[in-house]
């Protein structure tokens, strides 16, 4: 797509923006709408529209394929293994009230952790089955 | 967006369509953020409008863009289809009216949440304390349902290690 100049100018300026937008809804997610789910799913969508107009090739040396699908199962790992440290401490799967002594600032911990598990899981989801997607032959 | 359902029922040609149903994602959207949904309206247009119309465009760029025609109307799903219909809204009829507080929905852990949320989690925002923590179950098994159709689609599709390094592979033209 080296033809599209318009294109290529726009999405040089929305990308930083959709990105820095993705991270905003995930990590402001206990205070505004938005989590783990909508910021994976905006982060990866950023990261398509580069993939889109600069192409795959490129997109793979910034995020390799290998890369994508690790982060794939460590963000599950993170939600199951933030669940199971409060086994630990005598509590039930998923009671963040453990994590740390004030149990308000442990729920607090814990709900962050478990929606960027949300996060890298779905963005790290749906870069890859863009990747696949695209990287099938004609 | 019963306008745009028709027309993607109707259209044969199945560019308009992906379009078509992107354009129905965009409309839903706007409904859940006038519902004050908003975070249903991220969700829908990111992933409604955003990626999956991207794979569709994807899948067709590796398949065809024409409908097989067939014209005949088959009478016994049309049959089916509207008397389920027709049952389904004979339901709504029995249903409190949207967004009554007297609803048996809103009376049964909502007033808990709402009330305790900001106590033990410390958070504002409800939503997010009953998704990560009070449904935290839930969530969780949302989280290896979309880890699944990961991998899912790497195993239908991502065979080989070669394709997927950088310059070994053609680049797929995505416009369709």
């Amino acid at each position: 797509m080296t033809r599209h100049s318009i294109l290529r100018i726009t999405a040089k300026f929305m990308i930083p923006y959709i990105l820095l937008f993705a991270l905003y809804v995930q990590f402001h997610g206990d205070f505004g709408p938005g989590g783990g789910f909508q910021a994976g799913v905006i982060f990866a969508s950023g990261f398509i529209l580069y993939g889109l107009i600069f192409g795959i090739e490129n997109a793979r040396r910034v995020l390799p394929a290998r890369v994508t699908r690790v982060l794939l199962a460590i963000g599950v790992l993170l939600f199951g293994g933030t669940g199971v440290i409060s086994f630990f401490f005598g509590h039930n799967f998923l009671d963040y009230s453990v994590l740390l002594k004030n149990s308000v600032s442990g729920q607090h911990l814990g709900i962050f952790l478990v929606e960027l598990g949300v996060g890298i899981t779905v963005s790290a989801t749906m870069i890859t089955i863009f990747y696949i997607f695209a990287s099938q032959d004609k | 967006m019963a306008l745009t359902a028709y027309a993607v029922a109707r259209t044969r040609n199945l560019f308009a369509v992906v379009i078509l149903s992107g354009i129905f994602s965009f409309l839903a959207a706007v409904l859940y953020v006038v519902l004050n949904a908003v975070d249903v309206a991220f969700t829908e247009a990111a992933v409604g409008a955003g990626i999956s119309t991207l794979l569709m465009l994807a899948t067709l760029s590796l398949t065809t863009d024409k409908e097989r025609a067939k014209h005949q109307i088959k009478f016994i799903p049309l049959l089916i289809v509207s008397a389920t219909g027709l049952l389904l809204i004979f339901g709504t009829l029995d249903m409190p009216f949207y967004g009554d507080p007297n609803a048996p929905t809103n009376l049964h852990v909502a007033p808990l949440y709402i009330s305790d949320s900001m106590k033990q989690t410390g958070i504002p925002n409800i939503v997010t304390s009953v998704l990560a923590s009070y449904r935290g179950y839930d969530t969780f098994g949302e989280v290896v349902v979309i880890f699944t159709a990961g991998i899912g689609v790497l195993a239908l599709l991502g065979h080989g290690k070669n394709r997927t390094r950088p310059g070994k592979n053609r680049n797929v033209n995505l416009e369709g």
